[in-house]
């Protein structure tokens, strides 16, 4: 492309930008065929906050800038393990998922549940277990539930490992469990009440091409894991605070379809938040052998379908036990 | 500035049959649409309906042309190959060197050739050289940015570029000056958007060093498709 007609091309794409932004912030009428670029060719980077949170939220260091030291390494480490905890924390995975499938860009994007935001934030008290949780107990909990595995001894590298990273990346945040930025978002109710069959047509065309047509993710060629498992067996367990409808509401308008978030409008968010959590994933951790009393003691909420009947089916009476695969032994002895 | 080698499509073209003279032996008249027409068409091309040789541009076992913008081809999935070939054809997707090849080819021949060309091995890539800054290039490509809401592009290509199923192609080993055009070709308008129109909004976000850099760092990754541990 010759010089003339590379800039006449990025002042359209500039005005096209302009435009779409303009047209964007009355997302919930866009209809999916319309381009979404805004922020598309933004020469100076603004921290990206949703629309929906009005304050400015704390920005982490970089990468890059991690400290090449001995705490460096451990801050490295937790990096990985944080990417990548089938390989670096195998014996306490139970499934192929990564803590950035859910905590995005590795844990640093405002209003993704950032580390920064969690790490600030405690000691806390939780209803979930009725304690005063400190930070590495809230770590655990994610390989209880969401990686559906088993929780590391408190002490153990990993979470040593992860406290690090998260106290590297937070440094300069004020300590306060109300920082912006912190958690999900909180979604507006939908205008109708949430459907199971809407949900399902919104999965069909907007999801299933990279989670599959039946929820359970895609690997890569070389087997490694590619898209994640968002139910079925090889994915997070009904313990999960992604298995509520609020938490994956709030996620998945903020951020999926990957590449296109915020081309989903509020009420499409919540049907396919409904769909997706009124599948069978592996059981509960925390079950009594009973589905209608562990849905009594840790599911009574509107937001949770545990120990609900869908099409027919009693939702927990059929799931796989929790725990997964953990890959035994092999913590950190591959690359 | 990026080789365009779209630019003088009968220089190549003519380069793609001198080279192609040197392939394997295939007799040109066995044309037919099944496993050995694809495999003649492959090396042989079809003189007669001005269809030259694909090994000529894209290699004897499809590995692609790293110094050009030949693409590799082997190991890439066959719906694929067939859809990049049907809008080559129909004219959505514009090449001034592959349009008029794959308008040669009949519905047939595209599938034969895309299943055939889906099944060659992987070829172990030569590796390529890095761009100017492989740092910052492979912290795109791993990690996005996530200031412009542009996600990584190994979240859908795969580890490394690998790839994932029909519908993510690899990037692994790909010609760096391919890879790029793709990209500018997007920004462009000039191919069309593909699945959920993914691609467009991604290229969008790239700028020209943007570009170079994560074309590089995926041209320098090995193709493979080994399941590894
Ligand atoms: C399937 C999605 C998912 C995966 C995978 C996942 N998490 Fe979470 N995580 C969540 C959800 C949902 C919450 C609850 C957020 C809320 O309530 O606002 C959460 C909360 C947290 C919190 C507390 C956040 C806060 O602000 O209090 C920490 C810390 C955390 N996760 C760490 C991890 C780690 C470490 C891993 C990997 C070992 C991991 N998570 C894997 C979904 C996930
Ligand atoms: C273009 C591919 C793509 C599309 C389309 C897509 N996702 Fe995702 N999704 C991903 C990837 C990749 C991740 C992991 C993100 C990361 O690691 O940064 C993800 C993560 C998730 C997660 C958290 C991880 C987990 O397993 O729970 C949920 C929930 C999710 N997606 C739901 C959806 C829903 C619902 C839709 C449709 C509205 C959707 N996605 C569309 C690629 C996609
Ligand atoms: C003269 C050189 C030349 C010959 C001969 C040639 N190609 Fe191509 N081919 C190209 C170039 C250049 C491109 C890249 C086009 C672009 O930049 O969009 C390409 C692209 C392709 C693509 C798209 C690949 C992708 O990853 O999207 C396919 C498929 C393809 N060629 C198949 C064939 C087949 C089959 C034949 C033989 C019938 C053939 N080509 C012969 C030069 C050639
Ligand atoms: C949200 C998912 C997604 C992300 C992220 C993504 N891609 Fe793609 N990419 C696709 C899809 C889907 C296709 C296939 C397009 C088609 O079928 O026409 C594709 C195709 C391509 C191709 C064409 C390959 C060929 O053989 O012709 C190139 C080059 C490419 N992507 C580069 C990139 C680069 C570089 C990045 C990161 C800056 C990236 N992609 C990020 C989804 C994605």
């Amino acid at each position: 492309m010759s010089a003339i007609a590379r800039s006449v091309a990025a002042a359209a794409a500039l005005f096209l930008a302009g435009a779409v932004a303009y047209v964007s912030s009355t997302r919930a009428e866009v209809s999916n065929a319309t381009p979404r670029t805004e922020a598309a060719v933004a020469s100076t980077p603004s921290p990206q906050v949703p629309s929906d949170s009005k304050r400015s939220a704390f920005i982490p260091p970089p990468l890059s800038a991690m400290p090449k030291d001995d705490f460096g390494k451990m801050v490295r480490l937790g990096e990985q393990i944080f990417e990548d905890p089938a390989h670096h924390a195998s014996a306490y995975v139970g499934n192929d998922l990564r803590c950035s499938n859910c905590h995005l860009d590795a844990g640093r994007l405002a209003n993704s549940a950032p580390m920064w935001g969690a790490y600030v934030s405690y000691p806390a008290y939780r209803s979930k277990n009725g304690h005063v949780n400190t930070f590495e107990e809230r770590l655990q909990g994610c390989f209880r539930f969401s990686m559906n595995g088993k929780a590391p001894p408190l002490g153990d590298k990993v979470l040593v490992a992860l406290e690090s990273y998260s106290y590297w990346m937070s440094r300069g945040a004020r300590v306060d469990p109300d920082i912006a930025g912190r958690g999900y978002p909180k979604l507006d109710k939908p205008p109708m009440p949430a459907d199971y069959k809407r949900g399902q047509q919104v999965y069909d065309e907007n999801c299933a091409l990279c989670h599959g047509a039946h929820g359970t993710g895609r690997q890569a060629n070389d087997g490694s894991p590619g898209f994640p498992a968002l139910w079925g067996p090889d994915s997070f367990n009904w313990g999960a605070g992604m298995g509520s409808f609020e938490n994956a509401a709030a996620f998945i308008r903020a951020n999926m379809p990957l590449g296109l978030a915020g081309s989903l409008s509020v009420q499409d968010a919540w049907d396919v938040a409904t769909f997706m959590d009124s599948q069978e994933r592996p059981q509960d951790p925390r079950f009594t052998g009973s589905v209608a009393e562990t849905r009594q003691r840790f599911h009574n909420s509107s937001n949770s379908a545990y120990g609900t009947v869908v099409n027919g089916h009693l939702l927990g009476s059929d799931s796989i036990t929790s725990g997964g695969h953990p890959r035994a032994t092999e913590t950190s002895s591959r690359p | 500035m990026l080789l365009r080698i779209d630019r003088y499509p009968a220089a190549w073209m003519l380069l793609g049959v001198c080279l192609a003279t040197t392939a394997p032996g295939i007799r040109a008249s066995d044309t037919r649409a099944s496993a050995t027409g694809a495999k003649a068409i492959a090396a042989q091309g079809d003189a007669q309906r001005g269809v030259p040789p694909c090994a000529g541009c894209h290699g004897a076992e499809g590995q692609g042309n790293g110094l050009a913008a030949f693409p590799r081809l082997a190991g890439l999935p066959a719906r694929y190959l067939r859809q990049q070939l049907e809008t080559l054809a129909d004219g959505q997707r514009n090449s001034a060197v592959m349009s008029s090849i794959a308008k040669a080819l009949s519905p047939d021949e595209v599938s034969a050739l895309s299943a055939y060309y889906s099944e060659l091995p992987v070829p172990a890539s030569s590796p390529q050289r890095a761009g100017s800054d492989p740092a910052a290039a492979a912290e795109l490509a791993e990690h996005g940015r996530a200031d412009d809401r542009l996600p990584a592009c190994v979240l859908c290509h795969g580890r490394r570029g690998v790839g994932i199923g029909d519908d993510f192609p690899p990037l692994a080993g790909q010609s760096a000056t391919y890879i790029a055009n793709q990209l500018e070709a997007w920004k462009a308008g000039a191919r069309p958007a593909g699945p959920m129109g993914l691609m467009p909004r991604i290229a969008a976000k790239l700028s020209e060093s943007d570009i170079r850099g994560v074309s590089a760092y995926f041209a320098a990754q090995p193709a493979t498709r080994d399941v590894q541990p």
